[in-house]
């Protein structure tokens, strides 16, 4: 029986390529599945990368599918950060996008850049108010916010299909329940063909690495996260500090949500986020919860997208395929941290 | 009144699959793991159990596949978790999105078949003999198909077995307080090892109740959002097994009531009606941790790894 106990330290280059061995190790042992379909996955992997890299239109689709994510899971990372176990990203992203697209529908003949401003302010705000109310339960009572936020996406989901078929039923799609189109006043600009987005998620990163490294809230939210008895003891309003953080990660789902309809979809649907929400709460894990590097994972996660869905169509694999090699990247992330943080005692009893 | 008996007996029938699962958590999370990924072990025990029954046309094969489905998909996590101590929020999640896509993945040939004869003839309704004559409750609960009946006895073993057996009350402990349950040399990895596997099991033929009986053909995401629920039951049953029961009913009926009511000429808008299960495990959820009794608590080390070494 072997031993396992703490390392006292690891240096960053060695738990980074822990980390790094680990995704190749997913991607070695997902080989089996192409294997069985009697593909060559060196082929299948090559073309994923030309899928989602290959052509300046590919590049394109992929920042597309990256924006979202990075953004939802820069949100996502500031209340894990603090223990908070939000997985109402869904739900915050189709709440954003419906405050924004009220906006937009009911005002489409105002000037492009105030009716945009608003819109995103909608988005922000209808977000944050969604992932308030669990705060507030947990704050208060210590609600257990994983089952809350999770519910809450759905009767998200819900509001939106009522909304399609009732309330904002477009009257000139024949029946067809659907929103409205957009006017072209609610459409985000583009720049260099991808819509503005692309410069929110790179201010955004900026901005949450400053603020959770380099400010007072952000700190006492990492303290929080640690012990909320440490955090009790140095003087942090944890109610405040829960409040506060969960303001800013729901504000920033509720963006996604309005940058999606907007930039995206053209209008509200309830497929505006589509699996985002989740996919970024793995994306936000896998990045350490540290910005710059949810920014890479959330470009490779977005490359994984787009190549699955290149090589759907042109080797008829299922887009399946690639929700599951995301779930086994993580769950090989997941255990190589054990590798990081123990190593195997080579004497019998040397345990701490 | 026979519009209700009708309504309360398809309640149990939808609520047949959230018991199972129900009662897999309850197992799991009395262990003192706490696996989110209970949508996903019922959507890998969905469609094995589907395949294997619609290749074999063996009900009991069918079953025992939907169980080694489930009881892979505890593994992966029980592995993860418990020897290598991964956090257990993210790893049940990310074995809902296993789940999920290896269903999407096996079930790409399997859509719109249905479910074979055998299978659907031996989980036809069957009465049992002298109580299902009893008024009100025997044609509510005793006119029901194996799969229910099932539940039932799971349901009083579970508890029986948790509250009644040393075996029961050991596991108890590790959820409690796995320091002095591993002080009293109870076999700690073990026992977490065997009752997530049990647990990923009894999700697992929840699913498989769903695609082979309660749909029965296979359509993608069969699920559709159950496991989810199962999790707030366990919550809701506050990780009591009996209450378990009452719970998964109550939630089967909220799952059929919009399109009941649609039936009986009743005007609401079915998508608001939809959102009924959810909004109540909210409030549930929300009165539970307001009340703060010792009663409903949760195992005390849900969710925290246990390592000897750390203490």
């Amino acid at each position: 029986m072997p031993r396992f106990i703490k390392r006292d330290e690891i240096s960053k280059g060695r738990s980074t390529s822990i980390r790094i061995f680990s995704v190749i190790l997913a991607l070695f042992v997902f080989s089996i599945v192409f294997i069985l379909m009697q593909k060559n996955p060196l082929d299948i992997y090559a073309s994923m990368l030309k899928g989602a890299f290959g052509s300046s239109y590919s590049i394109r689709e992929t920042i597309k599918l990256a924006i979202p994510l990075c953004i939802a899971a820069l949100g996502i990372a500031v209340a894990f950060k603090m223990h908070f176990w939000n997985i109402g990203a869904e739900g915050q992203i189709l709440m954003g996008a419906f405050a924004a697209s009220v906006f937009a529908l009911k005002f489409p003949e105002m000037p492009r850049p105030s009716l945009l401003l608003i819109m995103m302010v909608a988005g922000i705000i209808g977000g944050s108010l969604w992932a308030l109310i669990p705060a507030v339960f947990k704050a208060k009572w210590g609600t257990n916010e994983t089952i809350v936020t999770l519910m809450m996406n759905y009767v998200a989901i819900k509001w939106i299909v009522f909304l399609q078929h009732g309330p904002l039923k477009d009257p000139n799609a024949k029946g067809f329940a659907k929103i409205a189109n957009f006017t072209d006043n609610a459409i985000l600009p583009e720049i260099f063909k991808v819509h503005i987005g692309w410069i929110f998620a790179i201010l955004l990163v900026l901005f949450i690495f400053i603020f959770m490294k380099y400010t007072k809230t952000g700190y006492e939210i990492a303290v929080l996260g640690e012990s909320e008895k440490t955090a009790l003891y140095s003087g942090v309003n944890i109610k405040k500090t829960i409040i506060i953080s969960i303001l800013l990660s729901g504000g920033l789902c509720g963006l996604v949500g309005m940058i999606q309809a907007s930039g995206i979809s053209n209008t509200l649907v309830e497929s505006v986020s589509g699996g985002v929400g989740y996919t970024a709460i793995i994306v936000a894990w896998l990045g350490y919860l540290s910005a710059p590097v949810i920014l890479i994972v959330s470009i490779l996660f977005a490359a994984l997208q787009q190549g699955g869905s290149f090589i759907q169509t042109s080797y008829g694999i299922p887009g399946a395929a690639a929700l599951i090699l995301q779930s086994m990247i993580l769950f090989f992330v997941l255990g190589s941290e054990f590798f990081i943080r123990f190593k195997i005692s080579k004497k019998e009893g040397d345990a701490k | 009144m026979n519009g209700i008996s009708t309504f309360l007996a398809a309640a149990i029938v939808a609520g047949t699959p959230l018991l199972f699962a129900t009662l897999g958590e309850i197992l799991i999370e009395r262990a003192g793991n706490l696996n989110l990924g209970v949508e996903g072990m019922m959507l890998m025990g969905a469609v094995i159990g589907f395949l294997v029954g619609l290749t074999t046309g063996n009900v009991f094969a069918a079953l025992l596949g939907a169980m080694v489905a489930g009881a892979f998909g505890g593994l992966i996590f029980a592995f993860l978790t418990i020897s290598l101590r991964a956090n257990q929020v993210v790893t049940g999640l990310a074995l809902a999105t296993f789940g999920s896509g290896f269903s999407t993945l096996i079930g790409k040939q399997l859509v719109g078949q249905t479910a074979p004869a055998a299978v659907k003839s031996f989980f036809r309704p069957y009465p049992i003999p002298i109580i299902s004559d009893i008024p009100v409750i025997g044609p509510i609960f005793f006119k029901q198909d194996a799969f229910v009946y099932l539940g039932y006895i799971l349901a009083v073993v579970i508890g029986v077995y948790l509250y009644n057996t040393s075996k029961g009350l050991n596991l108890r402990a590790i959820g409690e307080n796995p320091g002095c349950a591993d002080a009293a040399s109870i076999n700690i990895t073990l026992y977490k090892y065997v009752h997530i596997l049990i647990g990923g099991a009894l999700c697992g033929l929840g699913g498989a109740y769903l695609s082979l009986v309660y749909i029965p053909n296979w359509q993608e995401n069969v699920v559709a959002g159950r496991g989810w629920i199962a999790i707030a039951l366990v919550i809701f049953s506050a990780w009591n097994p009996y209450k378990a029961i009452l719970g998964a009913f109550l939630f089967g009926g909220l799952d059929i009531i919009g399109f009941r009511l649609q039936g009986a000429g009743i005007q609401v808008s079915q998508y608001l009606v939809d959102m009924l299960p959810y909004l109540v495990t909210i409030t549930i959820l929300v009165i539970v941790s307001m009340k703060k009794s010792k009663r409903n608590a949760p195992p005390k080390n849900l969710g925290t790894p246990y390592f000897r070494e750390d203490r």
